[in-house]
């Protein structure tokens, strides 16, 4: 209890930016999220992998050290595979992120009823999905196409302007593989955490559809005798975009146009579903 | 609720308050009504609510924290429309948020959040600068009684602290509009003591004007001005409290020094119904009849009066008739 009793004070003071609001939610989201030293020391390790990227550019234009290695020139192209094989093993780290810091946003506040609380004020549902799903976006951006540009840039500055500008497409490629999959993982996070409200649970679901989704994609292909089982399979519709983003020959049974569509439509039904359930309170007809 | 008059006033008269000056509507619903699916929760509600401290009565169900929920945007009408503050709940709910401040009635907290940054955020949310919403969210929680326990995680907090953060936050960033739902909900009597204490508190402090909403009667009573009853999702009575209890100033207690059957005799004769015990008196009192009449009685047969008591309608006989009607 109070040593001392205050009275109450209105306040009568200055209010921030209405747009500026939802970043409240992201600064304290973030804040939460670090306070756990497994999510702090997985970031760390998200960063390796660019690292080695970083030196594999280094070293393929040092001609010392290919001399030393008695390696012939060129032996390690910095081409649009380099970039995709880049990107597959950052999109791995990622759905590990968010695996474990995704389903942690959205799900206490529904367990503990708070949502009444963020509703009551001049604040939006947009506004509050924004907020939280711009932790996730922030922090999968830090570990894909922002070391992605990184090393694009890093080769550009080696090979020279010539390389840039005939490659820039890959830049291009890097943001957009990286914002589809970061959509699909945030959007797809936060509606499974929304739906069952426990964190541990959603985090499991979110590797059940990646792993199951997989596995229910071969099953129904196998015992259908068709291809379209792979719209089961987010993964590989990814895939599948991916390498028509970095132009990486690969054969797939599903057209890249209907990949972007399918991973499309999954972005509006996740998006659906969370709008569904973040509400202040359920109605049940 | 009583009023003792003791001897030697200097008229017969129960001293009245001046009525404060008429307050701007608060919350103004014109044919409101609210469905879920084909159950019609709120029914075409009309009233204008004026006071400073207004309590939403009814029975579980009746469609109290429906109507709040309505005040606050989070459902919409299917008919009918709603004003708080003059703005319409429909179109400006923005701005009506702005104003108001609101403790839900059931638990609502981020568990792993300690009171002080809970409250912060909340404070920020409504718009307050990070710097003031944290020197705010210190105060409220001085203000409600959290203080040494401000920096625990809301997870570890019993029921009535819970209920006390939940009043933090919703003063934090000042509104004009408290509204309360059910706040003394699972309270000891001693925090449910606390908590109206408080209330009464902020409601005299006239910064903030505040709805209740309770099914407890002793609740209300103790901390509002006017009430809206509702009763299967219909207004079954709206009133001033104060009005309510002047005009029904129907029982009276009294003690008496000298009294004998002809004070009695005089009494009934003016129509009210009269029991005896000792020096003791209970009367009904008849219409017309005020009670200067029984100073005056008592004046003329030298009958001093030691103690008078109104027993006046409580919350739950106007309750009660509201329910029967």
């Amino acid at each position: 209890m109070a040593v001392y009793r205050r009275s109450y004070k209105p306040y009568s003071g200055g209010l921030t930016a209405t747009w500026s609001r939802c970043f409240v939610l992201f600064r304290y989201s973030r804040r939460n999220l670090f306070r756990s030293k497994f999510m702090t020391a997985l970031f760390v390790i998200c960063f390796f992998w660019p690292l080695i990227c970083l030196s594999m550019i280094y070293l393929a234009h040092s001609a010392s050290f290919l001399q030393q290695m008695g390696l012939p020139a060129g032996v390690l192209s910095i081409d649009n595979k380099f970039f995709f094989q880049f990107m597959s093993v950052q999109g791995v780290f990622a759905f590990l992120l968010t695996a474990f810091a995704g389903p942690g946003l959205i799900s206490p506040d529904l367990a503990n009823g708070a949502l009444p609380l963020y509703f009551c004020r001049p604040f939006s549902r947009v506004e509050y999905v924004l907020g939280k799903s711009s932790v996730l976006a922030i922090l999968l951006s830090q570990i894909t196409w922002v070391p992605g540009l990184v090393l694009f840039i890093m080769q550009a500055s080696l090979a020279g302007p010539s390389w840039a500008w005939n490659n820039l497409w890959i830049a291009g490629s890097l943001v957009l593989s990286s914002l589809l999959w970061i959509a699909i993982l945030s959007l797809l996070a936060m509606a499974l955490s929304a739906w069952v409200k426990w964190r541990i649970v959603a985090g499991a679901l979110l590797l059940g559809v990646m792993f199951f989704g997989a596995g229910f994609a071969q099953a129904i292909n196998g015992v259908m005798r068709t291809e379209w089982g792979h719209f089961f399979n987010v993964a590989y519709l990814m895939g599948t975009v991916w390498n028509g983003l970095f132009q990486v020959d690969s054969e797939h049974a599903i057209p890249v146009a209907q990949a972007w569509i399918a991973l499309l439509v999954y972005c509006t039904i996740c998006l659906g579903l969370l709008m569904r359930k973040v509400r202040a309170y359920e109605v049940i007809k | 609720m009583s009023t003792t008059v003791q001897r030697g006033a200097a008229s017969g008269e129960i001293e009245q308050t001046p009525p404060a000056a008429p307050l701007s509507p608060l919350v103004e619903m014109q044919g409101l009504s609210v469905q879920f699916g084909n159950r019609e929760i709120l029914c075409g509600l009309t009233a204008s609510l004026r006071g400073r401290s207004i309590g939403l009565l009814g029975p579980n169900g009746a469609g109290k924290s429906t109507l709040i929920n309505t005040l606050l945007g989070f459902y919409k009408s299917s008919a009918g429309s709603a004003r708080v503050f003059g703005y319409d709940v429909g179109t400006e709910i923005r701005k009506i948020r702005g104003l108001v401040g609101y403790m839900p009635e059931n638990d609502a907290f981020i568990s792993k959040m300690n009171a002080v940054s809970f409250v912060q955020m909340m404070g920020e949310l409504s718009g307050l600068p990070p710097d003031m919403a944290l020197e705010r969210a210190h105060e409220a929680l001085f203000y409600v009684g959290l203080a040494e326990a401000r920096y625990r995680p809301l997870g570890t907090y019993s029921l009535g602290m819970k209920q006390l953060a939940k009043l933090a936050q919703a003063i934090v960033h000042g509104p004009k509009l408290l509204i309360l739902d059910e706040p003394t909900n699972g309270l000891d009597p001693s925090a449910r003591q606390r908590m109206i204490r408080m209330i009464k508190d902020i409601r005299d402090g006239k910064e903030m004007r505040i709805v209740l909403c309770s099914h407890l009667l002793r609740d209300v009573e103790d901390t509002c001005d006017e009430v809206l009853i509702l009763k299967q999702g219909r207004i079954a009575h709206y009133s001033n409290l104060d009005e309510e209890r002047r005009a029904n100033k129907r029982f009276l207690e009294l003690e008496t020094y000298g009294a004998n059957g002809d004070f009695t005799e005089a009494i009934e004769k003016l129509g009210c119904e009269c029991a005896v015990t000792a020096n003791r008196m209970k009367m009904i009192l008849a219409g017309g009849v005020e009670t200067r009449d029984i100073f005056r009685l008592a004046a003329e047969r030298q009958v001093r009066i030691r103690r008078m008591n109104f027993r006046r309608d409580t919350l739950e006989d106007i309750f009660l008739k509201a329910m029967e009607s």
